[in-house]
């Protein structure tokens, strides 16, 4: 069992996005989950942040300032090797979390 | 790297939160823009945006949280595992911190002395830019005053250049008398050098009109403290130097001590007033040299461009002045008289300096045979931490922090031990009659250098283990439990490792063997006289400004009333005794030479004046002829006693006596005498040429008695005291046995020779922790080996082969190795200790049985350990 609190989920929803949409601002990370989930999961932007800078003092997301299609300023993030490989670890130790709640779930 | 980012985030706070704000300010913003774009108004769509993203001091606030948690948390983290696994393994803690302290240490204590003396700035307000005006050859660097003005007046790279020399003179008050030592200084001195006075005013160069025109003196807080305890109304208080009279202008700042480095004089008087019976004749003389000039460059220009056109000027004063034929300038650090200092101790420091740094190495290789040793049983736990998912970096940093803890903490108690050992070599006065302070107190350059030094070490050692780490695959060293066996094959890093510590240790003792022993000999090397049981009472008859008749009458004086005192044997009087204040060089021409030009002379000899009965008391040996008389006086022919060297140089091996020689004063000088040779400038001198002459025939005011007597020096020198008083009581005299008057001679070689025992002693423990550490290491991983074959019938002596074969044979190899580098080394050694040689049987001896005596000690505790072996006890463990 790795890290499997919600700080680990929000860290596993992030490196996804970033890994499906390649470079991508925090509005629009933000923006992403809500539409790829239906609505169903909303990201709360004071814990958005923290968790993408931590991310990034670790190694596992790159940023640069750019600008926008809509001529703004936005830090863009992007996921590096060692993100990708922490992605598969992160999805690895999800899919157990998930399989483990559902047989207690299921356990009669 | 993760570390340098957080480390480069720390220290821009700043800056990172301004990016925040921005990246947080910019989602706000698109935010709004989308909800306008989904119809909302302006203001609602702001509003909405800023209560959507909630809090933002707080988020910019959790975010910057994340690097601090992120740095201080590893850290931690690292930190208080790496203490938790020293504290487990104390034996090996205390070992390191022991070895680093002892190693950083030395290293800082000679750092100070080379930061002191070598590289820490002039201890006035603007020290940079100032520079000496040397020779370029080295050896003597004064100049004459003509010379000065001129180099003071025609450069165009130095905004000014001062002048100054120091001497000795008697200072009385209408209370007292003191011998002091002072400087004397060009008008312009304290103005160039930008010092105030802390009280009443320096004279400046406007004060300067001619000779003897400025009769002012400054005072140095120390002497104004002790001897006027601080009066503030000293100002214009009028006192004796050599009986003329001085007025008091001013005292200087108590920090302020001159231009020479550890002399603290005791007052400053301008160059143009003379005390003293030379008086200011040298004030015009290109030929008389006893100054040395400081200058400051100008803002922008290179020393080397300073140093050309001073050179430029030189060549000019050569071809003009036939006294200043082959004047050139060189630029050196200043505060080392000229480079007389500097020149033999900075070879000297860089050596011991060299010593030091090795002596660290060899701690460090030992350190790191250690911790890999340590890090090779601890194998599985790395193993294991590896298959949890430990990064290799991880495990390493692991390790580093361990290794830097200990060197960290070594690194500061060898800081407060080297602290307390700088602190009483400032206290310390090496010899009374000069006012020298070696004044050594680290300071932050000091403490950089100690850290550097902990943190380089500790990587240095830290990193040793690294290659195993980076090699190790976790699952065959799980299964295998413990890594023992494969270490003893072939020769590993931790042997090479060790022989090199061991070579480094036996050149360190090599060295100190031979400087030991060159210092012994010189000790006892015929040095032309006796100092044993001499007492010596040194004046000079300026103090008193005695006239020249007068002058021959007091010492004559002096000689009948001090031989009249009981257990008094023979006395003298020379005016400077060899290997101490006397003996300046002359030239010889042989007789019948009418052109006396350098080039043609016969030699340059030291020359002394003595009276009759000197040679006796000295100790002197006359081989043949006759001592001086006092009728050897100014009515009858010039004579003088030579010594064998002398005399062999100008008549070969036909004797010399009864034949005559010339000097510049053109009249022949009968030779009455031949003593044996003996050592005038330096024990590490080749044998000089020289020559006595009879005081009656010459003047010298300078006077050292030598007392040569049964008593001892307690009893002796009331009774010589109170002798003299009586003779002239403005006289000061300064009286010490002659063996304590050598002090000054032997000092480098003193200086030497405790510094390389030192670090011999050093380097000898290090060798022996090395190799107990390995011998111990090799019998504890093999106790097991070594239960079974006992069990199968092995003898005792075929253990102790298998079990200490490997380290007597690192020693011996890095014995031999060192043995040979230490041979090399010894070369250098000569050049400051007398007779300092390796090819002593005597030495190499020596070298062979304290390596020896190492490495039984070393080895003893590990072999009764082999021997201690119960094969039941052992085999029943596992």
């Amino acid at each position: 069992m790795a890290r499997n609190d919600l700080q680990g989920s929000l860290d596993l929803l992030v490196l996804k996005t970033l890994s499906q949409k390649g470079e991508m601002h925090g509005y629009g990370i933000v923006q992403h989950i809500q539409k790829a989930s239906d609505e169903l999961l909303s990201v709360e932007e004071g814990s958005l942040y923290p968790a993408l800078h931590r991310m990034e003092l670790s190694g596992w997301i790159g940023s640069e300032w750019k600008v926008t299609d809509t001529n703004r300023e936005a830090k863009f993030y992007r996921l590096t090797a060692a993100g990708q490989k922490e992605l598969q670890k992160a999805e690895k130790s999800f899919e157990q979390l998930v399989k483990g709640i559902r047989a207690v779930l299921r356990y009669a | 790297m993760w570390l340098f980012r957080r480390i480069v985030n720390a220290f821009r706070r700043s800056k990172l939160e301004q990016d925040i704000d921005r990246e947080l300010e910019s989602h706000v913003e698109m935010r709004r823009a989308d909800n306008i774009a989904a119809g909302m108004s302006p203001d609602q769509a702001c509003r909405d945006a800023r209560i959507r993203f909630g809090n933002r001091t707080l988020t910019r606030e959790r975010v910057t949280a994340v690097d601090a948690e992120l740095v201080f948390d590893s850290f931690a983290r690292e930190l208080r595992y790496a203490a938790r696994q020293l504290r487990r393994s104390s034996a090996f803690a205390l070992t390191a911190l022991l070895t680093l302290s002892l190693g950083i240490g030395a290293n800082v204590v000679v750092f100070s002395v080379l930061n002191a003396l070598l590289l820490r700035p002039l201890d006035v307000p603007q020290p940079f830019g100032l520079y000496n005006v040397a020779h370029k050859s080295p050896g003597y660097d004064n100049q004459s005053y003509p010379d000065y003005l001129d180099f003071q007046s025609k450069n165009s790279t130095f905004t000014d250049m001062a002048a100054y020399r120091i001497q000795s003179a008697a200072l009385s008050t209408a209370n007292a008398a003191y011998k002091c030592w002072y400087y004397r200084v060009s008008g312009n001195y304290f103005d160039m050098l930008g010092v105030q006075p802390e009280l009443g005013r320096f004279f400046h160069a406007s004060d300067e009109h001619g000779p003897n025109s400025a009769p002012y003196i400054v005072l140095s807080h120390n002497f104004w403290r002790r001897h006027f305890d601080s009066d503030p109304h000293v100002m214009g208080a009028i006192v004796d130097i050599n009986q003329h009279p001085f007025t008091v202008i001013g005292v200087a700042p108590a920090a302020f001590h001159g231009t020479v480095i550890f002399f603290w004089p005791d007052f400053w008087m301008p160059v143009v007033d003379s005390p003293d019976y030379q008086g200011t004749d040298f004030l015009s003389g290109r030929a008389m040299h006893n100054l040395w000039i400081l200058g400051r460059l100008r803002p922008g220009v290179a020393p080397v461009q300073a140093t050309d056109n001073l050179n430029a000027i030189a060549h000019e004063l050569a071809r003009q002045n036939p006294d200043d034929d082959g004047l050139d300038a060189r630029l050196v650090k200043p505060g080392l008289m000229g480079d007389q200092l500097g020149g033999p101790a900075r070879p000297f420091l860089a050596g011991i300096m060299l010593l030091a740094f090795l002596v660290l190495l060899a701690a460090c290789a030992n350190l790191a045979s250690l911790f890999a040793a340590r890090a090779a049983d601890r194998s599985r736990e790395l193993a294991i931490r590896l298959a949890i998912g430990a990064s290799r970096w991880q495990v390493l940093r692991q390790l580093l922090a361990e290794a830097l803890l200990l060197s960290l903490l070594g690194g500061a108690l060898g800081a407060i031990f080297s602290t307390a050992l700088l602190n009483a070599l400032t206290r310390w006065q090496p010899f009374p009659e000069f006012p020298v302070h070696v004044t050594v107190s680290p300071d932050r350059m000091v403490y950089l250098v100690a850290l550097l030094l902990s943190i380089g070490s500790g990587l240095q050692w830290g990193l040793i283990p690294a290659r195993q780490i980076w090699a190790t695959d976790a699952a065959p060293l799980m299964k295998s439990g413990g890594a023992g066996a494969l270490v003893f094959r072939r020769f590993t890093l931790r042997d090479l490792l060790l022989a090199v510590q061991i070579t480094l240790c036996t050149l360190l003792v090599t060295s100190s063997f031979v400087a030991v022993r060159g210092m012994q000999r010189s000790l006892h090397a015929p040095l032309g006289f006796q100092p044993q049981g001499v007492v010596l009472a040194e004046t000079d008859l300026d103090f008193g400004a005695h006239s020249d008749d007068t002058a021959k009458m007091i010492q004559k004086q002096m000689l009948q009333e001090v031989g009249r005192l009981p257990g008094v044997s023979s006395v003298g009087i020379i005016d400077g005794t060899p290997l101490g204040t006397g003996g300046s060089t002359t030239v010889i021409y042989r007789l019948g030479t009418s052109d006396f030009r350098m080039s043609n002379s016969a030699f340059g000899a030291k020359y002394f004046y003595i009276s009759p009965g000197y040679l006796e008391a000295a100790g002197t040996r006359l081989l043949t002829g006759r001592d001086f008389t006092w009728h050897d006086d100014a009515k009858s022919p010039k004579v003088a006693i030579v010594n064998e060297t002398f005399a062999r140089g100008l008549f070969g091996n036909s004797s010399g006596l009864g034949r005559q020689f010339m000097m510049g004063d053109k009249v022949p000088y009968e030779i009455v005498g031949i003593v044996a040779n003996g050592k005038y400038e330096s024990l590490t001198e080749t044998p000089w040429a020289a020559v006595f002459f009879p005081m009656e025939q010459n003047r010298a005011s300078n006077t050292t008695l030598a007392v040569r007597s049964q008593l001892l020096e307690g009893e002796l020198v009331p009774a010589l005291r109170q002798a003299l008083r009586q003779i002239d009581p403005s006289l000061p005299f300064v009286f010490h046995s002659w063996p304590d008057a050598l002090g000054f001679v032997l000092f480098p070689a003193r200086v030497a020779t405790a510094s390389l025992g030192v670090m011999g002693l050093l380097a000898a423990m290090l060798a022996v922790t090395g190799v107990f550490g390995m011998a111990m290491y090799s019998v504890s991983k093999r106790m097991k080996e070594f239960g079974i074959r006992v069990a199968v019938g092995a003898q005792p002596v075929q253990l102790m082969r298998s079990a200490l074969s490997r380290p007597i044979l690192l020693l011996l190899l890095g014995s031999a190795a060192g043995l040979v580098l230490g041979a090399m080394a010894s070369r250098l050694l000569a050049q400051i200790v007398y007779q300092a040689t390796p090819r002593d049987p005597l030495v190499f001896a020596g070298v062979m049985i304290t390596m020896a005596v190492l490495g039984l000690i070393a080895t003893w505790l590990p072999a009764q350990r082999a021997l201690d072996v119960h094969p039941a006890g052992l085999l029943r463990e596992e």
